[in-house]
C-alpha cells in the first residue's frame, strides 16, 4: 500500500460563531480523484479554501508528501514555501477563468508564467512548452498570442487548465470547473480532465454541485451539508446506494431528461 | 538669501527624509515609504526629485538640474531657480563641476565621479504595477522575492514585436535581490546604473525613496536568447559628430528633413568647445 499524498485531519474553520466547515477528515492517494458534493452553504468551498492555503483552518492538520521534505503539514510550512509548493505541486482551477487568468496578458503568457515563475528564462522553450499545452487542452496553436478576452467561457476555462497544468502538479484543487458552462462544452471540458488526470496521473480534489461531473470524474465521493461530512464513500457506491438522507434527497432531485 | 528655512523643507522635515535615504541606500532598490510634503509645484513636475535634494543640499554645493537631458527646459529652469532663491547655492549647467545633480529621464554622459549624488525624479516607483495592481500583493511578491511576472511582460513583448520593445523605465535587479523600476531612462542608460556616484529616487505622489549606492551590481532582465540590447538612434549626432550617445530626433521641416542631436546638450556643447563638427553644424565655424 502506498502512502497518502494528502492527508486531512479534524479540519475546521469557524466564521465567528457559525460553523464554515468542521470534523473534514480524509486521505487522498495518487492518481486519486475525490469529489466534494453538497447544496450551496455546506462549506465545500470553505473546505477547499482551507486546504489549498487561501484560508487559515482553525484547527486541524494538512499534510501533504512533498517531493523533498517529506510528508509535511502545510500550515506549519512558512509563507514562501506555501506559495512556491501552490506555484509548483499544487495548482487551483477557479470556477470563473477570469480569476485564475490574467485578463491583459496573452494565452502563452498565461501559461508561461508558472514557468517564468520557477526560473525558465529561455523565450523559445517557453514559447514551446505554451504551444505543447494549448494543443493538449485542444486550443489552436494561432491563438497563442490572443489575449483571454478574445476567447469564449470553455476555451477561457480550458485555458486556465494549461496553465495551471504546465509545471506538472500533483495535486489539482478545482472549485466547480463546469460552473457557468453549457452542457456540450460542459461535456467536452470533462472529457478533456479525464484524460489529463488518467495520462498524468494527478490527484485531484474536485468541488461541485453537480452530481454527473463526479459520477465521470470522481473516484470517491464525500457528500457535505451545514458544515459536516455526512456521507463518503466509492462514488458509485454513494450514488447508486445513498444512507444518508440528505444524500437520498440530492440523488433523488436531479433532473432526468 | 530668502525668508525661507535652507533648501525650503523645514528641519525636521529633511531629518525624515534623510533617514529614508539612509534606509534606502541600506537595502539598495528597496522602496522605503517616507511622508512626502506638499511642495509648491505640480505632482508630475518633480515632488519626489526636489524633496530628495532639498535633504542632500549643503551651502557649499554646486547643483545642476537636468530635464531630458537638456538644462535649459521649464521643468529644469524651474527647480533650478527654486533652490537658487530658496537655498543660495551655486548653480551650474556643467556636469563636471556640480555636486548635487537632480535629473529627469536620463544620466549624464560625462561619467560621474565619487563625490557626485544623482537624484532622480520617479512618476511610479513600482515596477510590477501595471501587471499586478494590488500594492498589498507586489509588496509581498518583493518581499518573497516572485519575480516571475516580471518576465511575462518581457514575454509579452517578444510575442507581439519580435523583440524586447520595452525601451525606457526598462526593469533592473539591484545587487541579486529587488526588482526596481530605474524611472523613465532610456535603457540605453541601463548600463550607466553601475557608477561611482550615490543614486537616490523621490517619488512624491507615491511617496516613496529609493537608492543605488555607488559601485552597487545593476542587472537588466532579460531571456537567453533574448539578451538586454541597450539601443540608441543608429546615426551620429549633427553638431558634436558624437557616436556614442544617446540621441533626439527632432523634425527640422516639413518635407521629412530631420537631425539627430545629442539629448545632453552640456556634453554635446562641451565636445562643440572642443572642436568636433558634425553634419549640420555651421559651415564657417567648421572652415575654421
Amino acid at each position: 500500500m502506498t502512502n497518502p499524498l494528502f492527508s486531512v485531519r479534524d479540519v475546521a474553520k469557524y466564521y465567528g460563531g457559525r460553523i464554515g466547515c468542521a470534523d473534514v477528515s480524509f486521505d487522498l492517494y495518487p492518481g486519486e480523484v475525490m469529489g466534494i458534493v453538497g447544496e450551496s452553504g455546506s462549506g465545500k468551498s470553505t473546505l477547499l479554501n482551507c486546504l489549498a492555503g487561501h484560508l487559515t483552518p482553525d484547527a486541524g492538520q494538512i499534510l501533504f508528501d512533498t517531493r523533498t521534505g517529506g510528508v509535511r503539514d502545510t500550515r506549519e510550512m512558512s509563507e514562501p514555501e506555501r506559495r512556491m509548493l501552490s506555484r509548483t505541486d499544487w495548482a487551483f482551477v477557479h470556477q470563473h477563468a477570469r480569476d485564475g487568468l490574467r485578463m491583459s496578458v496573452s494565452a502563452g503568457g498565461n501559461v508561461g508564467e508558472r514557468l517564468m515563475a520557477v526560473g525558465a528564462r529561455r523565450y523559445d522553450t517557453i514559447r514551446a512548452q505554451a504551444i505543447d499545452w494549448l494543443g493538449r487542452v485542444e486550443i489552436d496553436e494561432s491563438r497563442i498570442d490572443d489575449r483571454p478576452t478574445a476567447f469564449s467561457g470553455g476555451m477561457q476555462q480550458r485555458l486556465q487548465i494549461a496553465r495551471n497544468l504546465v509545471t506538472g502538479p500533483r495535486l489539482v484543487f478545482m472549485d466547480e470547473p463546469t460552473g457557468g458552462l453549457d452542457v456540450s462544452v460542459q461535456a467536452r471540458l470533462l472529457d478533456l480532465l479525464r484524460s489529463l488526470v488518467r495520462e498524468m496521473g494527478l490527484s485531484a480534489i474536485i468541488v461541485t454541485h453537480d452530481l454527473a461531473v463526479v459520477r465521470l470524474l470522481a473516484d470517491r465521493l464525500m457528500v457535505m451539508k451545514s458544515g459536516y461530512v455526512v456521507e463518503a464513500g466509492l462514488t458509485d457506491q454513494v450514488l447508486d446506494d445513498p444512507q444518508h438522507a440528505y444524500t437520498q434527497l440530492l440523488v433523488s432531485s436531479v433532473l432526468q431528461v | 538669501m530668502s525668508d525661507y528655512n535652507f533648501a525650503y523643507l523645514d528641519e525636521q522635515t529633511k531629518r525624515m527624509i534623510r533617514r529614508a535615504i539612509l534606509k534606502g541606500v541600506a537595502i539598495p532598490g528597496y522602496q522605503v515609504p517616507f511622508a512626502s510634503r506638499e511642495m509648491p509645484m505640480p505632482y508630475g513636475w518633480g515632488t519626489g526629485g526636489v524633496q530628495v535634494s532639498a535633504a542632500c543640499l549643503t551651502p557649499e554645493d554646486t547643483f545642476k538640474v537636468i530635464d531630458q537631458g537638456a538644462d535649459d527646459t521649464t521643468n529644469a529652469v524651474s527647480i533650478r531657480k527654486f533652490f537658487e532663491f530658496t537655498a543660495g547655492v551655486a548653480v551650474t549647467e556643467h556636469t563636471g563641476e556640480a555636486t548635487v545633480i537632480q535629473t529627469r529621464h536620463r544620466i549624464p554622459e560625462e561619467p560621474l565621479r565619487e563625490d557626485q549624488i544623482l537624484v532622480y525624479q520617479v512618476p511610479i516607483p513600482e515596477p510590477l504595477r501595471f501587471l499586478e495592481p494590488r500594492e498589498t500583493e507586489t509588496r509581498k511578491m518583493h518581499a518573497l522575492e516572485e519575480y516571475g511576472l516580471m518576465h511575462v511582460k518581457l514575454y509579452e513583448d517578444i510575442s507581439r514585436h519580435g523583440n524586447i520593445a520595452t525601451s525606457y523605465a526598462y526593469p533592473v535587479k539591484v545587487e541579486g535581490r529587488y526588482v526596481m523600476d530605474p524611472s523613465p531612462i532610456p535603457k540605453f542608460d541601463n548600463p550607466k546604473l553601475e557608477m561611482a556616484a550615490i543614486q537616490l529616487f523621490g517619488a512624491g505622489r507615491e511617496q516613496r525613496i529609493y537608492a543605488i549606492p555607488p559601485y552597487t551590481q545593476v542587472i537588466s532582465l532579460d531571456f537567453e536568447d533574448y539578451p538586454f540590447d541597450p539601443s540608441k538612434a543608429d546615426h551620429p549626432c549633427d553638431l558634436c559628430g558624437a557616436e556614442h550617445t544617446y540621441l533626439d530626433e527632432v523634425i527640422i521641416d516639413d518635407a521629412g528633413g530631420r537631425m539627430f542631436v545629442c539629448s545632453d546638450t552640456d556634453y554635446c556643447a562641451g565636445r562643440q568647445a572642443d572642436g568636433h563638427r558634425g553634419r549640420l553644424s555651421p559651415i564657417q565655424e567648421a572652415a575654421e
